[in-house]
């Protein structure tokens, strides 16, 4: 269990941590959700020891991590970048930490056909790294970060040059490994899918503190604040005072009548979101997943559950 | 492309390759030719090369290019570390000074030396050493820090996680990161050393010569045309050499490590790194201050006491020369003016056509060769070349000017090309698609971007020529003399008045160029580049 | 911009041009180019300007080595109109690089024809010297060590470390020199072989002014260590002269074993500015005023017959009757091939 109790960093005018705390479950992997600039990556440094803390504790299975420097930390880190060693070939940069902890030629060898058959790369241990493509790469760093079984694996946005199905099949790699290695993983992104696809707790961000900490569906269910609301990807969100009121898209259905008219549509893969004003000037969002809907300037009728729709404050701590 | 565009660009095309291409054919190839043709014209010298003289000079020249590029790295490295990867105040003011020493004048610098070590060391292999040492530091910190502060810190810090400690990661990728680096700034300064002229006839006295002195002694004093030909054919041979093996070794130093296209934030320093620090910067305050204090200490030193006595003797006839010494500031400036004015429009061409036209990788070559063909060779070559009439320059008043910006031109090319190439195409696409006509682009888009470039790129010229020495020593005459020359003139006579007018003259010089240059990159606001 | 270009060049240009007139001036002056040690007294001076109606100007470019190197890379384009210290070691080089006019000054018979070393006249000889090692007397008392007597002396335990010489290739003394050994030692190894030993032990400097006046301990400037230098068999003359006092014996003395024949010649510059000007300088170098202040201001003698010698000169450095010699063509030869082979064996 890696556990960070109040953590706070701050650089010569900004405060990057202002106070977290987190606990990352042994076996489970916690994601971290935030927009740029909300201190992620800072949080991924000061865990790996390449950033130190002003003030508060890191625990790793108990373990005061404060006098450990980052090289003896046992914990693994991906970049977005993948940096990759450009001098070596492959096998050496996925046995570089092998090497640092003294292993022989044959165990290194032996261990680096290993993760390439885990990564799916077989057979490329001779490869330079510049001629491997953009998702190879990011294979190659897993492995190299995975080589030396870290206690925890850190990812920084390690998807985040990727293009669309290349990403998808990825994030459906790492779930599978996670899960195959039962790692402990702190897993850092901007996009909200990508958390709640490989989070089993996600920890949402903002301004160097934590503003929520829930499983996916939890968090999806309660967003903490408006705010929380809106970078999850929720539309209908309205704010009232210090107040926000937010209608979850599901809990809005759009029918054949009359009482609205369609303002805008657009198809995001599998689902479509279908922009309505009603009679009395509101506007709502709706998901659909039918295959023919309405245009602009239908008039249709529109549903809201209003069961579903919950109070939350604007803006919580 | 319309018809009537062919004609002008015709004609572009004449002035960038042609007016560049037949500049050099006058003045840089056909002195060189009247070199090899008036010396070697007879029978390849053979004899000459195999002489054990020539070997002893060659051994001279290469080990002490040897040691001195070892011991500037030696001196430069922890300068390098400390202003490339750490914070602290007042780094942009040390960066701007380190430079400072590259961009002074040889004969200032051999002044500052022998006004700096005692008598019995002024003479010799140590203040020879020692002053290259104090030039070329600067080449180390600007090529290999530019290069450090931009390196992508994630490897180190993902090679940190992977368990390589401190010193584990400096050997494993610091190291390798910095090879290319290394290899560039060490091959540049080899090349400045193996070339090194100014310092060694000052500081070597009568026992030591490069092949560079030797060549201007056997052409100024023993008059063996055949012996100075075969010594530059051996010079230009062993310059191209070492830019072949140079570049091959910088093609094999590796893979390149993933560069930054800003500066990585350095960060404060921690633990032993405080003191190391502070111990880095006093040692080069010290050893970049001293020389230069004691020239001006030198100036102010006359026998009657500390006065302006050597400055007021500037204003005075002597016979080292026919004109007051003060005068040979105002002739350093009008022909560096000129010299500046002719590198840029020379260079400017030659860089255009570089970039734009695949005829220009030729010129690319061609353009560089100055740096390599050895000042001293290129004065010679004038004297030679252009001593019968029609074509007896040696007393025409531009021909101090051609020479100086014939040494200068490269290094324009050097900043101007990157800087044209760097310019991306999709700004022109994106100006021409929103209405701009070609020359309309050039103007909005090129010259603004070049701009900056452009004005390092004079700077540095302008402080090329003044502090020119090794062509301009045979061109420049007794009327009107250049500073360095009016330098050397007084350093070669005996006496303390001798001495105090060319440490005088020296700090009139070094204060000239530092403001040259110091103009330059306020006008500019960027640091100067190689 | 590059209209601006040109513009800045030709302004440049032009304001050096105009300067450089000014600097130059024309009819109205006459530049003798000469080396370190050549000095004229005010009064003579004046005499020629005033004589002449020219303004003298003088432009000394380093050792008569250096300055006649300097005046070759110039044949043609002269720096000045009259070039005075041209040697007889020098001659076959300086003829060579065309760097003079003819010109045969009415004054040239009364000098004897023993010096009159260029019969095309180019050059006319204007004074002569040997050129000896000289010691400091007081600096061999002291030590108690007997002073040396020939050029195989200098290889004697004792005596390394002390002796100054000049550089042949910038210097006409050291060329002198150089060449007296060759004149002693015989052409072939053995001059090279007796430098090869002398190396470790002799202090090399590019000029006369620096050996003599910086280096040598026996100069009245007491700056020097080294006790021996190559000089003028003169010295002695020149520094009882100096020495402000009335002396009973020189500070310093000669080794006449060691001695070797100068005789400096002056010629018109080709290209001069100021021809005439030029014509009569030479003439006045040759007069008799110029000649009798030859021996007490640059402390060599004159070459015209009849010239009164200072009794100093009488006293303390009368010339050599027979000096080491080489013939002209010998040299001529020679003398590259040998400064070459010097430089490599002591220098390098």
């Amino acid at each position: 269990m890696l556990q960070l109790e109040d953590i706070r960093v701050s650089f010569d005018t900004t405060t990057a941590l202002d106070g977290v705390s987190l606990i990352a479950d042994t076996g489970r992997t916690l994601t971290v959700l935030g927009p740029s600039g909300c201190g992620k990556t800072t949080l991924l440094r000061v865990v790996a020891g390449l950033q130190p803390a002003d003030s508060g504790r890191i625990r790793l299975a108990g373990n005061d991590l404060a006098a450990t420097p980052a090289h003896r930390r046992g914990v693994g880190l991906m970049f977005q970048d993948n940096a990759l060693f450009p001098h070596r070939d492959v096998a050496s940069n996925i046995g570089f930490g092998l090497r640092m902890n003294g292993q022989t030629r044959a165990e290194i060898a032996r261990r680096v056909r290993e993760l390439l058959d885990l990564v799916g790369l077989p057979g490329a241990e001779r490869r330079a790294v510049q001629t491997l493509s953009g998702g190879e790469q990011q294979r190659v760093a897993l492995a190299r970060a995975l080589a030396p079984e870290p206690r925890v694996l850190l990812l920084d946005e390690p998807l985040g040059s990727l293009d669309g199905p290349l990403r998808e099949r990825l994030l459906a790699d790492l779930r599978g490994l996670f899960a195959a290695l039962r790692l402990t993983v702190v897993y850092v992104t901007h996009d909200a899918d990508e958390a709640f696809a490989l989070g089993h707790t996600v920890a949402v961000m903002r301004g160097g503190k934590v503003v929520q900490r829930a499983a996916p569906d939890d968090l999806w269910r309660r967003p903490a604040d408006g705010w929380v609301a809106r970078f999850l990807g929720m539309r209908n969100v309205r704010d009232q005072g210090d107040r926000s009121r937010v209608i979850p898209p599901e809990a809005v259905s759009v029918e054949p009548g009359d009482g609205a008219v369609v303002t805008g549509s657009e198809r995001r893969g599998s689902v479509v979101w279908l922009r309505v004003m009603l009679d009395d000037g509101s506007e709502f969002y709706a998901v659909t997943t039918a295959t023919h809907n309405p245009g602009p300037g239908d008039r249709v009728a529109v549903r809201i559950d209003e069961a579903a729709a919950f109070d939350v404050p604007k803006w919580a701590g | 492309m319309l018809l009537k565009h062919k004609a002008t660009e015709t004609a572009a095309c004449i002035a960038l390759v042609g007016v560049p291409a037949a500049f050099l054919g006058l003045f840089f190839v056909y002195p060189l030719v009247a070199i090899f043709h008036r010396g070697l014209g007879s029978s390849f010298p053979t004899d000459v090369l195999t002489d054990p003289a020539t070997l002893r000079v060659v051994w001279f020249t290469v080990w002490q290019a040897l040691v001195s590029t070892a011991l500037t790295l030696v001196a430069g490295l922890p300068l390098v570390w400390a202003t490339a990867r750490v914070a602290f105040r007042g780094r942009g003011l040390v960066r701007a000074l380190v430079v400072v020493p590259f961009v002074l004048p040889t004969v200032v610098v051999a002044t500052a030396f022998l006004a700096l070590l005692p008598e019995s060391m002024q003479r010799g292999v140590v203040p020879i050493l020692l002053a290259h040492v104090f030039f070329n530091v600067a080449v180390v910190v600007r090529v290999v820090g530019g290069y450090w502060a931009r390196l992508d810190p994630s490897l180190w810090d993902v090679a940190a996680t992977l368990g390589a400690s401190p010193s584990r990661r400096f050997r494993e990728l610091t190291l390798p990161a910095l090879r290319p680096a290394l290899a560039a700034a060490s091959a540049l300064t080899f090349l400045f050393c193996f070339t090194s002229f100014g310092v060694i006839v000052i500081l070597g006295g009568p026992h030591f010569a490069t092949l560079e002195v030797d060549i201007y002694d056997l052409a100024t004093q023993s008059f063996d045309l055949r012996a100075a030909a075969a010594l530059s054919l051996l010079q230009l041979g062993a310059v191209a050499a070492i830019v072949a093996v140079s570049s091959s070794l910088e093609a094999r130093a590796g893979a390149r490590m993933p560069l930054a296209v800003e500066e990585v934030a350095a960060r404060r320093p921690r633990g032993w790194e405080r003191p190391a620090l502070a111990a880095i910067l006093d040692l080069a305050a010290l050893g970049f201050g001293l020389p230069l204090a004691a020239l001006v200490v030198r100036s102010f030193a006359t026998p009657a006491g500390a006065g302006l006595g050597f400055y007021r003797a500037l204003g005075h006839e002597t016979t080292a020369l026919l004109v007051e010494p003060w005068r040979a500031v105002e002739y350093s400036l009008v022909y560096a003016t000129a010299a500046t004015a002719i590198a840029l429009t020379l260079g400017t061409l030659a860089a255009i056509a570089l970039v734009q036209r695949r005829s220009g990788r030729w010129l690319d070559t061609v353009v560089m060769l100055p740096l390599g063909a050895s000042a001293v060779m290129l004065g010679y070559g004038f004297v030679i070349a252009f001593d019968t009439s029609p074509l007896d320059f040696r007393d025409a008043v531009w021909i101090i000017p051609v020479v100086q910006a014939l040494v200068a031109a490269p290094f324009v090319v050097r900043i101007l090309a990157p800087a044209l190439r760097a310019i991306d195409p999709r700004l022109r696409e994106a100006a021409a698609v929103l209405g701009a006509s070609p020359a309309r682009v050039r103007r909005e888009i090129d010259v603004p971007l070049v701009l900056r470039p452009l004005g390092v790129a004079a700077g540095l010229a302008f402080a090329i020529a003044l502090g020119e020495f090794g062509a301009t020593v045979f061109l420049a005459r007794s009327d009107r003399p250049t500073l360095p020359v009016a330098i050397f003139r007084f350093l070669e006579r005996p006496g303390a008045t001798n001495q105090g007018t060319a440490a005088a003259l020296c700090v009139v010089l070094m204060a000239v160029t530092v403001l040259a240059v110091g103009v330059a990159d306020r006008l500019t606001s960027r640091r100067i580049g190689l | 911009m590059s209209r601006a270009t040109v513009v800045a060049v030709a302004a440049a240009v032009a304001i050096v041009g105009a300067r450089a007139g000014l600097a130059a001036s024309g009819s109205g002056t006459v530049v003798l180019v000469t080396h370190d040690s050549f000095a004229i007294s005010k009064s003579t001076k004046a005499a020629f300007e005033k004589q002449s109606g020219l303004k003298l100007r003088t432009l000394q470019s380093g050792d008569a080595g250096a300055a006649l190197n300097r005046a070759l890379l110039t044949a043609g384009k002269p720096e000045g109109d009259v070039f005075f210290g041209v040697d007889n070691n020098l001659l076959s080089r300086a003829l060579a690089g065309k760097v003079f006019d003819k010109y045969t000054p009415a004054a040239l018979g009364q000098v004897d024809g023993y010096y009159d070393l260029d019969r095309s006249h180019h050059l006319v000889p204007i004074d002569h010297g040997d050129i000896c090692l000289v010691y400091d007397r007081a600096w061999f008392t002291k030590h108690a060590m007997r002073p040396p007597y020939t050029f195989e002396d200098l290889l004697q335990p004792g005596y390394a470390k002390l002796t100054v010489v000049e550089n042949p290739a910038t210097s006409t003394p050291g060329l002198a020199f150089m060449l007296a050994t060759v004149a002693h030692f015989g052409r072939g190894a053995a001059p090279w072989t007796y430098w090869r030993k002398l190396r470790r032990d002799v202090l090399v400097t590019n000029g006369w002014e620096e050996a003599y006046n910086a280096q040598f301990s026996g100069s009245s400037s007491h700056k020097g260590k080294r006790p021996i230098v190559v000089s003028y068999a003169s010295d002695p003359a020149a520094e009882v002269y100096f020495a402000g006092k009335p002396l009973a014996q020189a500070p310093v003395a000669v080794v006449r074993n060691t001695c070797f024949g100068q005789v400096e010649l002056a010629g018109v510059l080709r290209g001069a500015r100021n021809p005439d000007g030029a014509r009569k300088l030479v003439d006045f170098l040759l007069s008799k005023r110029f000649q009798t202040g030859i021996p007490l201001t640059m402390f060599v003698y004159p070459v015209r017959d009849k010239t009164p010698l200072p009794a100093v000169f009488k006293r303390f450095a009368l010339p050599m009757s027979s000096p080491l010699r080489l013939s002209p063509a010998t040299i001529g030869a020679n003398r590259d091939a040998w400064i070459r082979k010097w430089t490599d064996t002591v220098l390098r």
